[in-house]
C-alpha cells in the first residue's frame, strides 16, 4: 500500500449523498490513507475543480445537471493524468446490466461501506475505463466536445457549435468567437449529433440553427454551387453535390419555422 | 359511468344518469336504433331519410323528456334494489309515452295499437340499453383491475426509493430526529401505494400524500426543489382516484427539477368551478435530453385512463408546454361523498365508504378479490 492517501473527489448534484460519501470515506479512513480533496455538484464542477486539484478517485454520481457523470468521465480522460472514475448509481437494473457489461465499475446506492471499502483498494490497480467502452454505454449526446489546451481541458458547449470541419488529422471546431482543434472522427460526431447537425461537404459538419440561407455561387469555370451562409460569422461554406437536397430541405425548413413565429 | 352494483341473484347494473357520458350513448344509441328502424320500414332510398326524420319527430322528445325525468331521479333510483330500478325505468318509459301521446298525439288511422307499438319500440329499445350497459360494465371491470395493477408499475421510480434511502442515510449520524421524519413520511406514502386502491378518495387526503411526497424530495433536492401551492378555491371534500396526483408531481420534480442546476418552482393549483374540479400542475421545462419522456408519457396516460374510467366523458387531462414550462391540467367533476352517500342505506358487501360505489364494474373486484395487487 502507498503511503501517500488517495485522494478522493466526490461528485453528486444531491447534497446529502455526498455528506453520506463522505461520512463513509471516514468510516473507510481507518483502514486505508484517505484524502477527501473535495466535492462537486455535477461534472462540469468537477472538470473545473479537477484543473486546481488533482486526485487519484473520482466517486461520481451518473444523472446530474448540466454534465452527467458519463459525460464527465469521458472528458475527465483528456487530462494528462486522469484519475480513475468510479459511478455511484442507484439506478435500475437495466443500467446496472449494461455497467457489467461493459466492464465498468459502479457502486449502487445506498453503499455499504464494505463495498466501498473494496473499490477503494482496488484503485492503485484500475486503469481509467476506455473511451471506446463509455461512449457504449452513452444513450444521450454529450452536451460538450473537450479539447485539450496548455494542459487543460477546454469544454465547448454543442449548443455553440457553428460548424465542424474535417481537416487532415483534426476536426476544426468554429464557434462564434474563435476555432478549437479537436481529435475525433466526424462520422462518429454525425452519429451523435445528428439531431442538431447536417453534413453539408464531405468533410464539414453544420449546426442547422446556424444557417441563415444559401447562396448559389458560379466558380470560375462556369460551375455552379451552394454555398452556406452562417449566422454570427461572415464565412461561408460550400455546399457538396452530393448533399444538394439539404439546401431545398433546409430551406423549407426555415420558411416554416419562420411562418410559425410569425403567427 | 357509474353503474350501481347490485348483489342480486341476477346481477343488473344501471349506470349514473347524471353522467354527461351516459346520456351521450344513450341519445347516439336510441339515433342509431331510428335509423335502423326507418331502414326497415322504408325500402326506397329517398323516402327512407323522410322516414327517419318523421320518426325523429316522435322520439326525440320522447327520449329527451325521458332522460330529463332519470336525470331528476338519478340519487333516488341509486338506493333502490336492481329489480325495482328496472321496474321504475320501465314504468317512467310508458308513463312518458303516455303522457307525450295525451299531448301531443297524432292522429293515428288505428290510434289504439299505434299507441302500443310505440310503448312496446320504446321498452324494446330500453332493454337493448340496459344489455349494452350491463356488458360494458362488465368489459370495464377487468380493466379497473388492470388499471390499478398498472397504477401500481407506474408509480415510484426505484430512482427515487434508493436516493430517498440514500438521502436518509446520510442524515442518520447528524441529524436522527429528522431522519425519522423522513422514514415516516416514506412510512405513510408507500402505505397508500401499496393498500388497495380502486376507492375513490377525498382530494385533501391525496394532496397530504404529495406533502410528505414533496417533503421527501426536498430532503434530497434541499433548495433546488420550490413548491407553491394554490389551494385557497379547494374543495377538500371532492372526491379522486387515489394517487392522481403524486405521479404527476413525481414527473414534475424527475423532469422539471432535476436536470436543473438551479432551483426550480413545482407549482399546484387547485380550484374548483362550475362544478368541475381543475387541478393544474406547473414545472420548468426543457426542450433538451428527452430521453425520459417515454416514462413521462407513461404516467399522462395511465391517468388519464384512470380518469376516464371513474368520471367517463367528464374527467380530462391534457398537457402542454407553456414557453419554458410544463403544463398538466386535470379536470372532472365535483363529486363529493354527501352526494352519494345516500346509497350507504344499501345492504352492499364491502361498500363501507360511499366512495365505493364511484368505481366502475366493481362486482368482480368486490367479491372480496383484493389480494390480486399483494400476490
Amino acid at each position: 500500500m502507498a503511503d501517500a492517501p488517495l485522494r478522493v473527489l466526490i461528485v453528486d448534484d444531491e447534497a446529502p449523498a455526498r455528506r453520506r460519501l463522505r461520512d463513509l470515506l471516514a468510516d473507510c479512513a481507518a483502514a486505508l490513507p484517505i484524502a477527501c480533496v473535495g466535492e462537486a455538484a455535477n461534472g462540469r464542477e468537477a472538470l473545473e475543480l479537477l484543473h486546481a486539484v488533482s486526485a487519484d478517485l473520482v466517486l461520481t454520481d451518473i444523472e446530474m445537471p448540466e454534465m452527467g457523470g458519463l459525460e464527465f468521465a469521458r472528458h475527465v480522460l483528456k487530462l494528462s493524468q486522469p484519475p480513475v472514475v468510479i459511478f455511484t448509481t442507484a439506478h435500475d437494473k437495466h443500467a446496472v446490466q449494461a455497467f457489467e457489461v461493459n466492464a465498468v465499475d459502479f457502486l449502487l446506492k445506498p453503499i455499504r461501506v464494505q463495498r466501498l471499502l473494496a473499490a477503494l483498494e482496488k484503485v492503485p490497480r484500475l486503469k481509467p475505463v476506455s473511451s471506446a467502452r463509455l461512449d457504449a454505454l452513452a444513450s444521450t449526446a454529450r452536451r460538450f466536445l473537450s479539447v485539450t489546451e496548455r494542459s487543460r481541458v477546454v469544454l465547448v458547449p454543442v449548443e455553440e457549435i457553428i460548424y465542424l470541419k474535417a481537416e487532415l488529422k483534426y476536426i476544426t471546431i468554429r464557434t462564434a468567437e474563435r476555432e478549437f482543434l479537436l481529435e475525433e472522427s466526424l462520422t462518429k460526431l454525425e452519429e451523435e449529433f445528428g439531431h442538431r447537425l447536417v453534413r453539408v461537404h464531405r468533410n464539414c459538419l453544420v449546426a442547422r440553427d446556424a444557417i441563415r440561407g444559401f447562396e448559389r455561387r458560379v466558380g470560375d469555370e462556369g460551375d455552379a454551387h451552394w454555398e452556406v451562409l452562417l449566422k454570427g460569422i461572415a464565412e461561408t461554406l460550400p455546399v457538396s453535390r452530393r448533399q444538394q437536397s439539404i439546401v431545398r430541405e433546409i430551406g423549407r425548413e426555415n420558411q416554416r419555422g419562420a411562418e410559425a413565429s410569425a403567427r | 359511468m357509474q353503474p350501481i352494483i347490485r348483489q342480486d341473484t341476477i346481477r343488473l347494473e344501471f349506470p349514473d344518469f347524471r353522467n354527461l357520458g351516459t346520456i351521450l350513448r344513450v341519445v347516439l344509441a336510441v339515433n342509431a336504433m331510428t335509423i335502423v328502424a326507418a331502414l326497415v320500414k322504408e325500402p326506397q332510398v329517398e323516402l327512407w331519410i323522410a322516414q327517419w326524420i318523421d320518426m325523429t319527430a316522435t322520439v326525440e322528445p320522447y327520449l329527451i323528456v325521458e332522460l330529463a325525468i332519470l336525470y331528476a331521479l338519478a340519487p333516488w333510483l341509486f338506493r333502490q334494489t336492481a329489480s325495482m330500478s328496472a321496474f321504475v325505468i320501465a314504468a317512467v318509459t310508458v308513463g312518458v309515452g303516455l303522457g307525450l301521446h295525451a299531448l301531443i298525439g297524432r292522429p293515428y288511422s288505428d290510434a289504439p295499437f299505434a299507441l302500443v307499438r310505440q310503448l312496446l319500440l320504446a321498452l324494446s329499445a330500453y332493454a337493448v340499453l340496459l344489455v349494452y350497459f350491463n356488458l360494458r360494465a362488465k368489459a370495464l371491470s377487468p380493466a379497473i383491475a388492470e388499471s390499478r395493477l398498472q397504477a401500481l408499475q407506474a408509480r415510484i421510480r426505484p430512482h427515487f426509493l434508493f436516493n430517498s434511502i440514500n438521502a436518509v442515510l446520510s442524515l442518520v449520524r447528524s441529524d436522527p430526529k429528522r431522519a425519522e421524519t423522513a422514514l415516516l413520511d416514506m412510512a405513510d406514502l408507500f402505505r397508500v401505494l401499496m393498500r388497495d386502491n380502486r376507492e375513490l378518495v377525498p382530494i385533501a387526503d391525496e394532496v397530504e400524500l404529495c406533502r410528505q411526497y414533496l417533503e421527501l424530495e426536498k430532503l434530497r433536492l434541499t433548495d433546488r426543489l420550490q413548491v407553491e401551492w394554490h389551494l385557497n378555491n379547494m374543495p377538500e371534500n371532492a372526491l379522486v382516484p387515489p394517487l392522481l396526483l403524486q405521479p404527476l408531481l413525481e414527473n414534475a420534480v424527475y423532469h422539471g427539477i432535476e436536470p436543473l442546476a438551479t432551483p426550480g418552482v413545482v407549482s399546484i393549483n387547485i380550484f374548483s368551478k362550475g362544478g368541475d374540479v381543475h387541478a393544474i400542475l406547473r414545472n420548468p421545462y426543457r426542450s433538451e435530453g428527452g430521453s425520459h419522456h417515454a416514462g413521462n408519457k407513461m404516467a399522462l396516460g395511465n391517468i388519464r385512463e384512470r380518469l376516464k374510467l371513474h368520471f367517463d366523458a367528464e374527467g380530462s387531462l391534457e398537457s402542454r408546454v407553456r414557453d419554458t414550462m410544463y403544463e398538466v391540467h386535470i379536470r372532472m367533476p365535483y363529486r363529493t361523498a354527501a352526494a352519494s352517500s345516500a346509497s350507504t342505506a344499501e345492504p352492499l358487501p364491502g361498500a363501507g365508504k360511499p366512495a365505493a360505489r364511484r368505481n366502475e364494474g366493481g362486482p368482480a373486484l368486490r367479491d372480496g378479490n383484493t389480494g390480486v395487487l399483494r400476490g
